[in-house]
């Protein structure tokens, strides 16, 4: 069974989705990232979903199931780079992905991730000021 | 007339890997068959509904995939068959939001919103096949 790379970004976690996910490698994934959180005490998880040809009932499940394990957790999850059909497919299906923040690509995805963040926001005002000066 | 071969194609579902080669299979078949990049999304997560269905509710069962034709174009079409316990109340199992309690509810209400045409055939004891079939436009 293929497993989910997670990668890790300063205090987030960045999950890149290449695979046609099985459905034990959804569960794996699911199982992998709770850990990663409370082991590096991540604040955020970014699944790009821009490699994904399809998202079925099962997968939709295990992004909003991810998603509120990591705010059980205290992490975000935002979801980002579904494809158009895939979003067309998921809402004609009856999913609506809820409790599931999303952006369109991986850029956005982070400053969503970073607004949320108090220190984030301290550490570029002080550099905005720094420049400023 | 003479028409080129139609591609058919038989995939025994026994275990969890099959239904990626469930989804893989048909997405091939339904760029064989010219559908729109939506339309092919549509219809192999259709079949990947139906296959985690025959695997997880049927006990297991095959797939049986095909390019149809008709005037005007063409499609795919799968049937899944299983032997099965079946559905005692269809009308029931195709209420959106219907389960039976291990949380696959949308499988097949939302999955008949993808597809032309579906036709479910079951019985208890009898096992269930469903048919679905996605036209080119």
């Amino acid at each position: 069974m293929d497993r989910v790379p997670i990668l890790r970004l300063g205090r987030i976690l960045l999950v890149s989705i290449q695979v046609d996910l099985q459905d034990q490698t959804a569960l794996a994934l699911q199982e992998d990232l709770s850990e990663r959180i409370v082991d590096t005490g991540a604040v955020g998880v970014l699944i790009d979903i821009s490699g994904v040809e399809i998202v079925d009932s099962f997968i939709g499940r295990m992004l909003s199931t991810i998603a509120s394990i990591s705010r059980v957790l205290d992490a975000e999850t935002v979801v980002v780079g579904m494809r158009p059909a895939v979003a067309i497919t998921l809402v004609e299906l009856g999913l609506s992905l809820g409790g599931v923040r999303t952006a369109l690509d991986v850029e956005k995805g982070m400053r969503l991730l970073s607004a949320d963040e108090p220190d984030e926001v301290e550490v570029s005002r002080s550099a905005a000021t720094v420049v400023s000066e | 007339m003479s028409t080129g071969p139609i591609s058919t194609e038989t995939i025994a579902i026994a275990v969890d890997q099959d239904v990626v080669r469930v989804r893989q299979a048909m997405r091939k078949l339904a760029v064989e068959a010219e559908l729109s990049l939506v339309d092919q999304t549509k219809v192999v997560t259709a079949a990947s509904e139906l296959a985690r269905n025959t695997l997880i509710y049927g006990g297991g069962g095959r797939a049986l995939l095909e390019v149809v034709t008709r005037r005007g174009g063409r499609g795919v079409r799968v049937t899944f068959s299983d032997e099965g316990p079946g559905i005692a109340d269809i009308d029931l199992a195709l209420t959106d939001g219907f389960t039976t309690g291990n949380g696959f509810g949308l499988g097949l209400s939302g999955t008949r919103r993808l597809v032309d045409e579906f036709d479910l055939d079951s019985a208890p004891g009898k096992g269930t096949s469903v048919t679905i079939t996605k036209w080119g436009r």
